[in-house]
């Protein structure tokens, strides 16, 4: 999948929000939610960005859409560097990068009915389309997304949240975008939904085409869609390859912790299994560890760790497969 | 050996403005001395009704019928003062959301003791003696200085271990655990389940797991029982419902979930559809509509949960699934 040019290009990526140190008029100093994360993608693939809270995956999948101002660092977009582009400016880019939220009902407005919120964007891009042609438009996704289009007259609040979550695909398909962020899409949903929901944008994504940026806590449903896997911690990416090599030869301690944390839905498997439990948590992103930001809760963290920062390397692997850290296995 | 808890018929209904609610329809079970029970539903289940009924704990419009007896003891209907001297000291409960189950003004020292001081009638000092060993045990570092803090000082992971020592310091005989590590990172979850392993392991405590996550049944439990729409749908030891399930909507949640340990599973099994309205719930099986083996005698009768094995039981009119998935009718 990653014939040609990457369709989007993070160099050096920084998100800094300003947090004060108390008091109204109180010096601040910055939360690094994102800090120097470089990646591409590709047309037509999946790249499950995987991470705990406060990894700041959310953050790198918002500023990707310039929804929230990168302190430094590129986002290029077929060849076009979007930060610090303007509101205006960006308008064209809009249509070609949408997003899925995680609480499907809480990112649909309750006022609106199915077919008025699938074909807003419609309305913004195409706002000249005659009536009939919009209709279609909207029915013909509503289809795609297993949607009955007899629906498209009824509110949020009558469909479930497996339903509503596939209205907000809908709603992100309808222009034909290039690439799709999604936002932990299945975090709300209900075990048997959730198959649902990966299954129609895998087809979605083999009828189209479209990119997709999969951000989600749990790595089996990451290793499931994704075609690459990115593993952050802190606002750093620790780990970046491709999604099966990152499982059966993590190299970073803290993915082989995080592979090793999940629980495998067999018995026989789960009583024969050593699990690595990191101990404590994650550190406050305020005030970072020096060094290797994960070297506090890393089982074989040495001197060096606390003093050098590891580069994202390949470290003597295969070229896609990058990792930071000075003692990968 | 006489059962912890034994539920006969339990029902839940709920009276709402559009109408009876039925959450939990005549279900029955025991849990014996030292097992550790999984219950595992979706939302809607029915799966933290049935024990917030056994706790006394149902909300306002709420009603409970049935019986559900703890040791021999009749908890349905039971005047408050005297429940208070079981729920809390013999049988316990821990929740989703520990910040929200711990009094954020009351110092931990304070929480901690104040069950032992009520219920057991011990000295403050003997209390905060017994409190700083339960600290110990559910491995809070530093447990000195961090028994005189208040919960907001505590990170997710580690409040989490304070509600579970307010839950144990009693020595309950029944601790019912209800989604304990939802709300946790991974690599604190992976803590809190080892935490919960260790308790189960060590004694004659019975425990309860309620949960919609397999995966964390399948490390813990040696038996599970899996609720649909109100009733539960299979029962049987751990191995036998993920290795051999036959209930169609236990087939289905086993493999509807994408695994970290299969490379070779392309697309999910999907269960189809959404679960019933409890409302109106069909005069046959709740399952019928999702289910693709469904027959005439389904729609026109309930089936029960009757035994097919030694300690298994379903409620399916099918006859079974033989050892490739076939169906048996």
């Amino acid at each position: 999948m990653s014939g040609g040019a990457p369709i989007l290009s993070v160099k050096n990526l920084r998100v800094h929000f300003p947090v004060t140190r108390g008091g109204l008029f109180g010096a601040t100093r910055p939360l690094k939610a994102v800090d120097g994360v470089s990646f591409d993608m590709y047309a037509g693939e999946t790249l499950g960005i995987v991470g705990e809270s406060g990894s700041g995956k959310s953050t790198i999948g918002r500023a990707v859409l310039q929804l929230i101002k990168s302190t430094s660092g590129r986002v290029v977009w077929l060849g076009t560097d979007l930060a610090g582009k303007t509101r205006t400016q960006m308008k064209p880019y809009r249509r070609q990068m949408q997003i899925v939220f995680q609480d499907p009902l809480a990112s649909l407005n309750p006022r609106m009915t199915a077919g008025d919120i699938i074909a807003e964007p419609l309305d913004t891009f195409e706002p000249g389309l005659p009536a009939d042609a919009r209709k279609r438009r909207v029915q013909e996704i509503m289809e795609k997304v297993g949607l009955l289009p007899q629906m498209i007259n009824r509110y949020p609040h009558e469909f479930s949240g497996g339903q509503n979550q596939r209205i907000g695909i809908a709603r992100a398909m309808i222009l034909k975008p290039k690439l799709i962020v999604a936002d932990e899409p299945v975090s709300s949903l209900d075990v048997s939904i959730r198959a649902q929901i990966i299954n129609l944008l895998a087809d979605l994504q083999k009828d189209s085409g479209v990119a997709l940026m999969f951000i989600s806590h749990d790595l089996a449903i990451v290793r499931h869609v994704s075609h690459r896997v990115l593993v952050l911690y802190l606002g750093k990416i620790m780990e970046l390859a491709e999604a099966q090599a990152l499982l059966s030869r993590s190299r970073h301690p803290y993915t082989q912790a995080l592979v090793s944390a999940a629980p495998v839905p067999d018995p026989s498997i789960e009583a024969g299994k050593k699990r690595i439990v990191l101990q404590g948590d994650l550190p406050s992103p305020l005030n970072p560890p020096s060094g290797c930001v994960f070297r506090t809760r890393c089982p074989i963290a040495k001197p060096k760790c606390a003093k050098e920062i590891p580069a994202l390397e390949s470290r003597g692997g295969d070229a896609s497969h990058v990792v930071a850290c000075h003692f990968p296995s | 050996m006489a059962a912890v808890l034994s539920v006969k018929d339990l029902s839940v209904r709920f009276s709402t403005p559009e109408g009876a609610v039925s959450a939990v329809s005549g279900v029955s079970f025991d849990v014996e001395q030292g097992e550790c029970v999984g219950i595992v539903g979706e939302s809607g289940s029915g799966k933290s009704q049935t024990f917030m009924a056994v706790m006394g704990l149902l909300a306002s419009n709420g009603r409970a019928t049935g019986s559900a007896k703890f040791r021999g003891e009749e908890l349905v209907g039971m005047k408050i003062d005297k429940l208070n001297k079981i729920r809390g000291s013999k049988m316990t409960m821990i929740f989703q959301d520990p910040m929200t189950s711990l009094t954020p003004h009351l110092k931990i020292s304070r929480q901690l003791t104040e069950v032992l001081v009520l219920h057991k009638g011990m000295s403050e000092r003997d209390a905060r003696v017994k409190a700083l060993e339960i600290l110990d045990r559910v491995k809070i570092p530093d447990a000195k200085q961090r028994i005189d803090q208040y919960p907001h000082e505590f990170s997710g992971g580690m409040r989490q271990r304070v509600m579970i020592a307010m839950a144990l310091i009693c020595e309950p005989e029944l601790l019912i655990a209800d989604e304990p590590s939802t709300a946790l990172d991974v690599t604190v979850q992976a803590q809190i389940l080892e935490l919960m392993q260790e308790l189960s392991a060590q004694g004659n405590m019975s425990i309860i797991m309620i949960t919609h996550d397999l995966g964390v049944v399948a490390g813990l439990c040696n038996r599970v029982m899996v609720m649909y729409a109100g009733e539960f749908c299979e029962t049987g030891p751990v191995g036998d419902i993920f290795h051999d399930p036959q209930h169609p909507y236990a087939r289905g949640l086993v493999s509807s979930i994408p695994r970290l340990d299969r490379v070779d599973e392309v697309r999910l099994q999907a269960i189809p559809g959404q679960p019933p309205n409890l409302q109106r719930l069909p005069k046959g099986c709740t399952f019928q509509e999702r289910c693709e083996f469904v027959f005439d005698r389904c729609i026109a009768e309930r089936p029960k949960l009757i035994g097919f094995a030694p300690e298994r039981a379903k409620s399916c009119h099918l006859k079974g699934f033989d050892k490739v998935g076939a169906v048996i009718r």
